[in-house]
Protein backbone atom coordinates (compact mmCIF):
# COMPACT_ATOMS: atom_id res chain seq x y z
CA UNK A 1 0.00 0.00 0.00
CA UNK A 2 2.60 2.50 0.98
CA UNK A 3 4.66 1.64 -2.09
CA UNK A 4 1.85 1.83 -4.15
CA UNK A 5 1.20 5.39 -3.18
CA UNK A 6 4.41 6.54 -2.98
CA UNK A 7 4.78 5.54 -6.53
CA UNK A 8 1.48 7.08 -7.81
CA UNK A 9 2.69 10.53 -5.71
CA UNK A 10 6.81 10.18 -6.93
CA UNK A 11 5.31 10.34 -10.75
CA UNK A 12 2.92 13.22 -10.47
CA UNK A 13 5.45 15.34 -8.38
CA UNK A 14 8.34 14.43 -10.96
CA UNK A 15 6.10 15.82 -13.75
CA UNK A 16 5.10 18.99 -11.56
CA UNK A 17 8.64 19.37 -11.11
CA UNK A 18 9.60 19.30 -14.64
CA UNK A 19 6.38 20.86 -15.94
CA UNK A 20 7.90 23.74 -13.60
CA UNK A 21 10.88 23.86 -14.93
CA UNK A 22 9.62 24.30 -18.28
CA UNK A 23 7.64 26.85 -17.54
CA UNK A 24 10.41 28.78 -16.32
CA UNK A 25 12.68 27.94 -19.43
CA UNK A 26 9.67 29.50 -21.61
CA UNK A 27 9.31 32.71 -19.35
CA UNK A 28 12.90 33.06 -20.16
CA UNK A 29 12.26 32.60 -23.76
CA UNK A 30 9.23 35.10 -23.53
CA UNK A 31 11.49 37.67 -21.69
CA UNK A 32 14.06 37.24 -23.83
CA UNK A 33 12.32 37.93 -26.98
CA UNK A 34 13.74 41.19 -27.95
CA UNK A 35 17.73 40.10 -26.54
CA UNK A 36 20.28 40.13 -29.01
CA UNK A 37 21.77 37.07 -29.88
CA UNK A 38 19.85 35.12 -27.14
CA UNK A 39 19.25 30.99 -28.27
CA UNK A 40 15.47 29.91 -27.07
CA UNK A 41 15.19 27.04 -24.75
CA UNK A 42 13.29 23.89 -24.15
CA UNK A 43 13.06 20.35 -22.94
CA UNK A 44 12.19 17.15 -24.24
CA UNK A 45 9.50 16.25 -21.68
CA UNK A 46 9.19 13.01 -22.60
CA UNK A 47 13.12 11.86 -22.30
CA UNK A 48 13.43 14.39 -19.46
CA UNK A 49 10.59 12.48 -17.54
CA UNK A 50 11.66 9.33 -18.37
CA UNK A 51 15.29 9.82 -17.30
CA UNK A 52 13.60 11.42 -14.04
CA UNK A 53 11.77 8.60 -13.16
CA UNK A 54 14.67 6.12 -13.70
CA UNK A 55 16.87 8.56 -11.43
CA UNK A 56 14.21 8.30 -8.73
CA UNK A 57 14.18 4.30 -8.88
CA UNK A 58 18.00 4.07 -9.61
CA UNK A 59 18.09 5.52 -5.66
CA UNK A 60 19.63 8.73 -4.68
CA UNK A 61 22.61 10.61 -6.66
CA UNK A 62 25.92 11.04 -5.80
CA UNK A 63 27.99 14.24 -6.37
CA UNK A 64 31.30 13.01 -8.00
CA UNK A 65 34.50 14.86 -8.04
CA UNK A 66 37.28 11.84 -8.59
CA UNK A 67 36.96 9.52 -10.91
CA UNK A 68 37.30 6.20 -8.49
CA UNK A 69 33.99 7.43 -6.76
CA UNK A 70 30.72 5.54 -6.70
CA UNK A 71 28.49 7.49 -8.95
CA UNK A 72 25.40 6.25 -7.23
CA UNK A 73 21.71 6.53 -9.16
CA UNK A 74 21.70 8.62 -12.29
CA UNK A 75 21.51 12.34 -11.66
CA UNK A 76 17.71 14.16 -11.52
CA UNK A 77 18.53 17.09 -12.94
CA UNK A 78 16.49 18.81 -15.73
CA UNK A 79 18.79 20.80 -17.00
CA UNK A 80 20.77 18.25 -18.83
CA UNK A 81 17.42 17.93 -21.20
CA UNK A 82 17.42 21.73 -21.81
CA UNK A 83 18.14 21.84 -25.62
CA UNK A 84 18.42 24.59 -27.78
CA UNK A 85 15.88 25.31 -30.37
CA UNK A 86 15.82 25.09 -34.05
CA UNK A 87 15.03 28.11 -35.51
CA UNK A 88 12.12 28.55 -38.31
CA UNK A 89 12.64 31.97 -39.56
CA UNK A 90 16.21 33.83 -38.88
CA UNK A 91 16.02 37.13 -37.79
CA UNK A 92 19.50 39.41 -38.19
CA UNK A 93 20.19 40.49 -34.45
CA UNK A 94 20.40 36.37 -33.87
CA UNK A 95 17.76 36.26 -31.78
CA UNK A 96 15.82 32.70 -32.09
CA UNK A 97 12.63 33.48 -30.13
CA UNK A 98 9.28 32.58 -31.95
CA UNK A 99 6.92 34.11 -29.87
CA UNK A 100 3.92 31.72 -31.29
CA UNK A 101 6.19 28.95 -30.60
CA UNK A 102 6.64 30.07 -27.20
CA UNK A 103 3.23 31.05 -25.94
CA UNK A 104 2.08 28.42 -27.48
CA UNK A 105 4.25 26.19 -25.80
CA UNK A 106 3.84 28.05 -22.45
CA UNK A 107 0.12 27.73 -22.36
CA UNK A 108 0.55 24.25 -23.14
CA UNK A 109 2.87 23.87 -20.00
CA UNK A 110 0.72 25.60 -18.14
CA UNK A 111 -2.47 23.67 -18.67
CA UNK A 112 -0.20 20.47 -18.44
CA UNK A 113 0.82 21.63 -14.73
CA UNK A 114 -2.74 22.10 -13.79
CA UNK A 115 -3.39 19.01 -14.79
CA UNK A 116 -0.79 17.51 -12.81
CA UNK A 117 -2.09 19.40 -10.06
CA UNK A 118 -5.57 17.70 -10.52
CA UNK A 119 -4.49 14.21 -10.63
CA UNK A 120 -2.57 14.77 -7.49
CA UNK A 121 -5.74 16.22 -6.12
CA UNK A 122 -7.98 13.41 -7.20
CA UNK A 123 -5.38 10.80 -5.42
CA UNK A 124 -5.92 12.87 -2.39
CA UNK A 125 -9.20 12.44 -2.36
CA UNK A 126 -9.72 8.69 -3.25
CA UNK A 127 -7.05 8.02 -0.07
CA UNK A 128 -9.10 9.78 1.56
CA UNK A 129 -12.23 8.07 1.07
CA UNK A 130 -10.75 5.07 1.81
CA UNK A 131 -8.96 6.64 4.89
CA UNK A 132 -12.74 7.56 6.55
CA UNK A 133 -14.46 4.55 4.97
CA UNK A 134 -17.98 5.22 3.99
CA UNK B 1 10.64 26.23 -6.63
CA UNK B 2 11.45 26.93 -10.34
CA UNK B 3 7.73 28.44 -10.36
CA UNK B 4 8.83 31.55 -8.06
CA UNK B 5 12.07 32.48 -10.65
CA UNK B 6 9.17 32.76 -12.91
CA UNK B 7 8.17 36.00 -11.23
CA UNK B 8 12.04 37.15 -11.43
CA UNK B 9 12.41 36.70 -15.23
CA UNK B 10 8.68 38.29 -16.21
CA UNK B 11 10.02 40.79 -13.42
CA UNK B 12 13.08 41.49 -15.10
CA UNK B 13 11.75 42.06 -18.69
CA UNK B 14 8.47 44.16 -17.17
CA UNK B 15 11.05 46.36 -16.25
CA UNK B 16 13.63 46.30 -18.89
CA UNK B 17 10.75 46.82 -21.46
CA UNK B 18 9.85 49.96 -19.67
CA UNK B 19 12.83 51.33 -19.69
CA UNK B 20 12.97 50.69 -23.46
CA UNK B 21 9.46 52.90 -23.57
CA UNK B 22 10.78 55.55 -21.43
CA UNK B 23 13.62 55.65 -23.72
CA UNK B 24 11.26 55.98 -26.75
CA UNK B 25 9.35 58.85 -24.54
CA UNK B 26 12.31 60.94 -24.41
CA UNK B 27 13.34 60.38 -27.97
CA UNK B 28 9.48 60.92 -29.06
CA UNK B 29 9.74 63.99 -26.97
CA UNK B 30 12.65 65.61 -27.95
CA UNK B 31 12.41 64.92 -31.71
CA UNK B 32 12.67 68.58 -32.26
CA UNK B 33 14.52 69.49 -29.48
CA UNK B 34 17.49 71.43 -31.13
CA UNK B 35 19.67 72.62 -28.32
CA UNK B 36 20.05 70.63 -24.68
CA UNK B 37 22.00 71.50 -21.89
CA UNK B 38 25.09 70.61 -23.33
CA UNK B 39 24.35 72.83 -26.61
CA UNK B 40 24.41 70.51 -28.86
CA UNK B 41 21.15 68.89 -30.71
CA UNK B 42 19.63 66.12 -28.91
CA UNK B 43 20.80 62.55 -29.63
CA UNK B 44 18.22 59.62 -29.96
CA UNK B 45 18.80 57.04 -27.40
CA UNK B 46 18.68 53.16 -27.59
CA UNK B 47 18.15 50.90 -24.84
CA UNK B 48 21.27 47.27 -25.49
CA UNK B 49 19.24 44.28 -23.68
CA UNK B 50 21.54 41.25 -22.62
CA UNK B 51 20.77 38.02 -21.01
CA UNK B 52 21.29 37.61 -17.47
CA UNK B 53 20.78 34.27 -15.14
CA UNK B 54 18.46 35.43 -12.20
CA UNK B 55 18.64 31.88 -10.05
CA UNK B 56 20.58 28.78 -11.49
CA UNK B 57 21.29 28.03 -15.44
CA UNK B 58 17.56 27.42 -16.49
CA UNK B 59 16.12 31.12 -15.62
CA UNK B 60 17.46 33.69 -17.72
CA UNK B 61 16.00 37.22 -17.31
CA UNK B 62 16.52 40.40 -19.12
CA UNK B 63 19.03 43.51 -18.18
CA UNK B 64 19.44 46.91 -20.04
CA UNK B 65 22.88 46.68 -20.34
CA UNK B 66 23.34 50.27 -21.33
CA UNK B 67 21.87 53.28 -22.70
CA UNK B 68 23.76 54.59 -25.84
CA UNK B 69 23.06 57.50 -28.41
CA UNK B 70 22.40 56.31 -31.76
CA UNK B 71 25.06 56.77 -34.41
CA UNK B 72 22.84 58.21 -37.15
CA UNK B 73 23.83 61.39 -38.79
CA UNK B 74 21.58 64.98 -37.71
CA UNK B 75 18.74 65.63 -39.81
CA UNK B 76 19.67 69.17 -41.36
CA UNK B 77 17.30 71.38 -42.06
CA UNK B 78 17.38 74.92 -44.22
CA UNK B 79 15.68 77.79 -41.87
CA UNK B 80 17.61 80.69 -42.34
CA UNK B 81 15.93 82.54 -39.53
CA UNK B 82 16.49 80.17 -37.08
CA UNK B 83 18.83 81.42 -34.59
CA UNK B 84 20.48 78.16 -34.19
CA UNK B 85 20.93 78.24 -37.90
CA UNK B 86 24.86 77.86 -39.05
CA UNK B 87 26.65 79.68 -41.37
CA UNK B 88 24.80 77.95 -44.99
CA UNK B 89 21.23 78.33 -43.07
CA UNK B 90 21.01 74.62 -41.95
CA UNK B 91 20.04 73.73 -38.39
CA UNK B 92 20.77 71.02 -36.91
CA UNK B 93 18.02 68.59 -35.86
CA UNK B 94 17.85 65.92 -33.50
CA UNK B 95 18.48 62.27 -35.23
CA UNK B 96 15.86 60.84 -34.20
CA UNK B 97 13.66 58.90 -36.49
CA UNK B 98 9.87 59.46 -35.54
CA UNK B 99 8.61 56.32 -37.72
CA UNK B 100 10.80 54.03 -36.06
CA UNK B 101 10.53 55.15 -32.57
CA UNK B 102 6.56 54.55 -33.02
CA UNK B 103 7.88 50.97 -34.18
CA UNK B 104 9.75 50.50 -31.18
CA UNK B 105 7.02 51.99 -29.12
CA UNK B 106 4.70 49.05 -30.25
CA UNK B 107 6.98 46.52 -29.95
CA UNK B 108 7.95 47.37 -26.37
CA UNK B 109 4.43 47.61 -25.31
CA UNK B 110 3.40 44.35 -26.93
CA UNK B 111 6.37 42.64 -25.21
CA UNK B 112 5.30 44.34 -21.93
CA UNK B 113 1.93 42.70 -22.29
CA UNK B 114 3.29 39.10 -23.28
CA UNK B 115 5.31 39.41 -19.60
CA UNK B 116 2.02 40.32 -17.56
CA UNK B 117 0.41 37.59 -18.79
CA UNK B 118 3.64 35.07 -18.18
CA UNK B 119 3.21 36.92 -14.82
CA UNK B 120 -0.39 36.20 -14.33
CA UNK B 121 -0.10 32.52 -15.75
CA UNK B 122 2.28 31.93 -13.03
CA UNK B 123 0.43 33.40 -9.94
CA UNK B 124 -2.87 30.73 -11.47
CA UNK B 125 -0.48 27.52 -11.22
CA UNK B 126 1.24 28.69 -7.82
CA UNK B 127 -2.18 29.31 -6.39
CA UNK B 128 -3.51 25.79 -7.45
CA UNK B 129 -0.53 24.27 -6.04
CA UNK B 130 -1.02 25.63 -2.94
CA UNK B 131 -4.71 24.60 -2.82
CA UNK B 132 -3.41 21.02 -2.97
CA UNK B 133 -5.12 18.26 -0.53
CA UNK B 134 -7.79 21.36 0.14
Amino acid sequence: MKTLVDNQFRFHQTALNLQAYRQELLASNIANADTPHFKARDIDFKSALQGAMTAARSGVALQTTHAGHITGGASASAENYAKYRTELQSSVDGNTVNMDIERAAFAENALRYEASVTFINGMLRSLNTALTGQ
Amino acid sequence: MSMLNVFQIAGSALNAQSMRLNTTASNLANADSVTTETGEPYRAKQVVFAARPVAGPGAIGVQVTQIVDSAAPMRLVYEPNNPAANAEGYVEMPNVNVAEEMVNMISASRSYQNNAEIMNTARTLLQRTLQIGQ
